[in-house]
């Protein structure tokens, strides 16, 4: 059993810790240089002034222009935003949207309740490796179809959308394109003009930065109406106070992320890779969910037949290592996430599913640690188990 | 979050496994569902001599199938009969809230081995 002071974090797709450079950055703004970037005295101009240098630094880290920078409260409000601010364009008229069944609750619901107020959504499946169908996507276009949204990595099972031929198809029917890259940014390389979205949704707290922290990309001549009313900040799409500590570190933290991006990427890749091996190496009836190359680095989603998410999760904790499971136990019912069962996954492994993500802190010696208990893990969850029917 | 109690029943659980030639099983759940318990009684002169269980399932399943097990073994079937969800939720300590969906599985699980029992008697 690891020391309190040992543990070992490797559930980054949730959150990740502040970069205490990004907490130096953060710091002037909150005692010091406490200023209102709407005032005009020199407390605002300062507030300002890193206001505008967030903003480029931002938009520089995924290929865009500052104006095009609409700071938020994080990827959920991102990603309300971008689809309420489309429908609410013309919200008296009967609206289509194209999403997927794997996006973000974030997305998801947000589409429902479109559902609710009249609008038609579209939902299209994804295939047993995680994988949106092109084809599906344009096959659902309709005259009225106004929006397609679809993730740029899937934060469970971190598989990788085929973003750019779905710009394509976006383009070539003038419909916009929204993709939430909340999970992609800092792991892959996110180029808003490469990927050719019109909206893209980033959360702070995924690199390193503060949490409550996040930006919506809105590319030039993207129409859009607000969802909340207020002062008009933020070209009048996210009214309020602008939260400049956050803001500040958000930026600090992106432009971090966009260094490291490709050295993070690989270590990251080479210790996820490793645990698939070693996983593989040392226990039967365990599947890797997702795709086998088109997956962020930082993510391992293992499922494990005759044992249960909830208890592997546990005893990890208690040998002092963070991961997630896809397996959820609640009063109603169990059930598995709505991405482990849109991918078809067989009910034998469904409840037994772990998502292992990576952080660029992460090293081998954690890595052969995770590898060794989880074996002692699976082993011990089995000799409880089996031979149970199942 | 959990109790000590149930973590400490939870990874060190006690009666686990299969009892050969028992007097009677009961079995509930599915791998559809994600949790099967399995209860297996070992019956002489009308008491529980050994209870044993395999489960698959989350922290509650476990630690609830174990507890089951432990306050049954060394009762009468009629006295096993009479332990309540609440029984076994007390000598756990209390489950969070939210989380007792499968806390009367295993109560289930023995409930039917001692059914299994008369039936064969």
């Amino acid at each position: 059993m690891m020391d309190i002071m040992k543990r070992i974090y490797m559930d980054h797709s949730a959150t990740t810790p502040v970069d205490p450079l990004v907490v130096d950055a953060m710091l002037p703004y909150f005692s010091e240089r406490f200023g209102n970037s709407s005032s005009l005295h020199s407390f605002g101009q300062e507030a300002d002034e890193a206001l505008s240098l967030a903003r480029a630094q931002v938009a520089d880290s995924i290929g865009a222009q500052a104006e095009e920078v609409i700071f938020t409260s994080g990827g959920t409000e991102s990603d309300n935003i971008a689809i309420q601010g489309v429908i609410s364009r013309d919200s008296g008229k009967k609206q289509h949207i194209i999403t997927s069944v794997i996006e973000h609750p974030a997305v998801l619901s947000t589409c429902d309740f479109m559902k609710g107020i009249g609008h038609d959504i579209t939902y299209v499946p994804v295939s047993s490796e995680g994988i949106v169908n092109v084809d599906d996507i344009e096959k659902a276009i309709r005259d009225d179809t106004v929006l397609i949204s679809v993730m740029h990595a899937n934060n469970e099972i971190g598989t990788i959308q085929p973003i750019e031929e779905i710009a394509k198809i976006a383009k070539d029917n003038d419909v916009y394109l929204h993709t939430d890259a909340v999970q992609s940014v800092g792991k892959i390389p996110v180029d808003v003009n490469k990927l050719g979205v019109d909206m893209l949704s980033i959360s702070s707290h995924k690199l390193h930065g503060p949490k409550g922290v996040g930006a919506l990309y809105v590319r030039e001549g993207t129409l859009l109406k607000p969802v909340t009313f207020g002062g008009g900040h933020e070209s009048g799409l996210r009214p309020g106070t602008e939260n400049i500590p956050g803001i500040v570190g958000f930026a600090k933290a992106s432009s971090i992320a966009k260094e490291r991006l490709a050295i993070d990427s690989s270590q990251m890749g080479r210790l996820r890779d490793s645990i698939i091996k070693k996983v593989f190496d040392t226990i039967d009836d365990v599947r890797l969910n997702g795709h086998a190359t088109k997956r962020l680095p930082n993510n391992a989603n293992l499922s494990f037949r005759y044992v249960e998410g909830e208890s592997m999760l546990m005893l990890l904790d208690i040998a002092g290592i963070a991961i997630s499971t896809g397996s959820a136990c609640s009063s109603r019912s169990r059930h598995a996430s709505h991405v482990l069962d849109s991918i078809g996954l067989d009910p034998d492994y469904v409840h037994g599913s772990i998502r292992i993500s990576l952080g660029r802190d992460n090293t081998m010696e954690e890595v052969d640690y995770l590898a060794g208990t989880l074996r002692e893990t699976v082993s011990k969850l089995r000799q409880i188990s089996s031979p149970a029917k199942c | 979050m959990y109790s000590k109690k149930i973590i400490e029943e939870f990874t060190n659980p006690k009666n686990v496994g299969i009892i050969e030639n028992a007097d009677g099983v009961g079995e509930v759940g599915s791998t559809i569902d994600g949790d099967v318990i399995t209860v297996y009684v070992k019956v002489n002169d009308d008491v529980l001599t050994d209870v044993k269980f395999k489960t698959f399932g989350c922290v509650v399943a476990i630690s609830t199938s174990t507890m089951v097990t432990q306050l049954a073994k060394g009762k009468t079937v009629d006295e096993a009969l009479t332990i309540s969800n609440e029984d076994v939720q007390n000598a756990l300590g209390g489950l969070p809230s939210g989380k007792d969906r499968c806390s009367g599985f295993a109560l289930d699980a023995l409930h039917k081995a001692i059914e299994d029992y008369r039936n064969k008697a």
